[in-house]
């Protein structure tokens, strides 16, 4: 038995991946949870409109973050400005009491806001936009999409590619008379396409099912899933080039997959994270995807509001499937490079 | 890489074939390859054999283009007109038979009548007809190696690159692997291949063998068995057992140049060659 164990401790010793998985992640989970695991909303973007603006948000408590006022807007501005993720709160001071405008697909900043507005009583009219009932699954739905096209793209994608690696195929690839494009485009569009297919479904199910709105622009929402999906893909094909089995492949998959599902805002609200926390899950593409899936299906936004979110995906997609393709294209093709190769064979 | 590096001035042969010539490749700090010669005549059978790790896959995939030379050229035809069959064969699990010739086919723009005569030639010369329709995965090591070789050949290239196409195949099929390997080169093709076995290395036109990445012997077997160093004699109890192998129920001794062979002459074949060189490299290392 001891033999076993010391054989076991030395396997381990030296599989950096099993011991990042053992020592890295835990810490790494500790820290994220402790400060992202959490659901308390202690301020909320607010907006006051109307002739009374100014008074009005004096007088708000702090929870409300006023970031400005607007006399001159009317209701549907105000609405405007929810619809458009300008705040999470408008106040539009041109009714009597005022009407509070909640963004209901920020669920949890929506519930702590209406628990506040409730407080009130009569003196404030709050009326929850795009999720009146403010329903999780409403909200989840739009983010699961994205959640699925990062587990196909992501984690399917790359044991597809390094199981050509791990039988010895990528090599009959290569020697065979395919462009590396061609071998990188055949690899991938099936899982691109597969990958859609996915997304339609779990989107079409989600408005079945659960009733989920769906108010926005359906080519923009392709767009962005398409943008988004370049961004999973590449990560993908990232992850092959750099595993030898399917079992390191699936091991760094869970790794990008894990922090994307804890500081997307698809669970825990960024709102609630410290500002360090919530700086890297704006570094994670699927928190830019739940913003436009949220916004294109709940809130009706358009391109307008949307752009700068579907910019730094279209920025994310660039930089990892081109770092991806150079990559898979040198395992590909490295002697192509390097080699002194002559075409034929010459008589002297 | 250099012009003088490209020219492959080295062991070079009146006519040049293709082949790998004075090459050398490197792994990061480990030097898999060091200054390695293997020329591959159009017509013939040329055969590199070793021990694990002596480098004969690595030599072969950088003939096939797949493993960048550091130092050397290597003289090859186009990607259309090479045939490669890397390590384990490399066939794709769940595809057909069929689907193989398919995708391998379509890669090579192969259609229409073309492709069914050479997907019927590939069925007749391999014994595959009747699995067909079954996938890589539901079929024999040695059926699958078989599908392999004909893959490799559908094209009719003029260069065939078989890393170790019959380890793991049962000796039935080591035989037809052998004949399939044999048609190739009669129909003109330029075949190199590697193997552990060196009864199927004696058959090849020319023999070279690798120890640790280095050349420990080439050119026709005969003339590899004639020029082992030192001599060959059937052991006795009093022989140094660290220059002593077995053969069969006998035990072979090795006695380097200038020493006193004690024990009955043997008739030296090629595995004796191999040994008698690779303890001859030690003694001198």
């Amino acid at each position: 038995m001891r033999a076993m164990i010391v054989k076991e401790f030395r396997e381990l010793r030296r599989d950096h991946r099993t011991m990042a998985m053992l020592f890295a992640l835990p810490i790494v989970l500790l820290v994220v949870f402790g400060y992202a695991a959490n659901f308390t909303i202690d301020s909320i973007s607010t907006q006051v409109v109307g002739p009374h603006a100014d008074q009005v948000a004096t007088l708000l408590p702090p929870l409300f973050d006023v970031q400005g006022t607007d006399p001159g807007a009317t209701a549907d501005d105000a609405r405007g400005l929810v619809r458009d993720d300008v705040a999470d709160v408008v106040l539009d001071t041109s009714t009597s009491p005022p009407t509070a405008y909640v963004d209901g697909s920020s669920l949890f900043v929506a519930q702590t806001a209406s628990a506040a507005l409730g407080r009130a009583g009569d003196q404030v009219l709050t009326e929850v936009l795009f999720n009146p009932d403010l329903t999780t699954s409403w909200v989840m739905v739009p983010a699961l999409v994205g959640l699925i096209l990062t587990f196909v793209g992501t984690i399917i994608t790359s044991i597809g590619l390094v199981r050509e690696r791990q039988t010895g195929t990528l090599e009959q690839l290569a020697v065979m008379p395919l462009r590396p494009a061609d071998v990188i485009v055949g690899k991938i569009a099936p899982y691109f396409l597969l990958a859609s297919f996915d997304m339609l479904v779990v989107t079409l199910l989600g408005v079945w099912i659960f009733g989920v709105p769906f108010n926005g622009n359906p080519a923009l929402f392709a767009l962005a899933a398409a943008t988004f999906l370049f961004v999973v893909l590449g990560v993908g094909v990232l992850i092959s080039t750099a595993s030898q089995t399917q079992g390191q492949a699936i091991q760094v998959a869970l790794m990008t997959l894990m922090p994307q599902i804890l500081l997307s805002g698809f669970i825990f609200p960024l709102q609630a994270m410290p500002a360090a926390i919530s700086w890297i899950g704006y570094c994670l593409p699927l928190t830019w995807f739940v913003k436009v899936s949220q916004g294109i299906m709940l809130r009706g936004a358009g391109l307008d509001s949307l752009w700068p979110a579907l910019v730094v995906l279209a920025a994310m997609a660039v930089l990892v499937f081109s770092a991806a393709v150079l990559r898979f294209r040198r395992d590909l093709a490295p002697a192509r490079r390097t080699t002194a190769r002559t075409a034929e064979p010459v008589s002297a | 890489m250099t012009s003088e590096a490209r020219a492959g001035t080295k062991d070079e042969p009146r006519r040049r074939d293709f082949g790998a010539y004075g090459v050398s490749v490197r792994f990061d700090d480990v030097r898999a390859l060091e200054d390695v010669t293997l020329p591959v005549p159009a017509g013939a059978v040329t055969a590199v054999v070793g021990g694990d790790g002596a480098g004969k896959s690595t030599l072969l995939r950088a003939l096939a283009g797949v493993v960048p030379v550091e130092h050397g050229s290597v003289v090859a035809p186009d990607r259309r007109r090479i045939g490669f069959m890397p390590t384990g064969g490399g066939t794709w699990a769940e595809l057909t038979v069929d689907e193989h010739v398919d995708f391998v086919g379509a890669a090579h723009r192969l259609r229409g009548s073309d492709l069914e005569r050479r997907r019927e030639r590939l069925l007749d010369a391999t014994g595959l007809r009747e699995a067909r329709r079954r996938l890589a995965s539901q079929l024999s090591g040695g059926m699958r190696q078989k599908l392999a070789f004909g893959l490799a050949t559908l094209h009719d290239p003029v260069l065939l690159v078989l890393d170790e196409p019959s380890t793991g195949v049962d000796p039935v099929s080591r035989v037809d692997l052998w004949r399939l390997v044999a048609q190739a080169a009669s129909a003109g093709a330029a075949v190199a291949f590697s193997t552990t076995y060196l009864d199927e290395a004696e058959r090849a036109g020319t023999v070279l063998v690798l120890d640790q990445g280095r050349t420990l012997l080439s050119g026709p077997p005969d003339d590899v068995v004639r020029g082992a160093p030192g001599h060959v004699r059937r052991a006795t109890a009093t022989h140094d057992p660290a220059r002593t192998w077995r053969r069969g129920r006998e035990v072979r001794a090795w006695f380097p140049v200038g020493a006193e062979p004690v024990g009955q002459a043997v008739p030296v074949d090629l595995e004796d060659a191999v040994v008698a060189a690779a303890l001859a490299r030690e003694a001198t290392a």
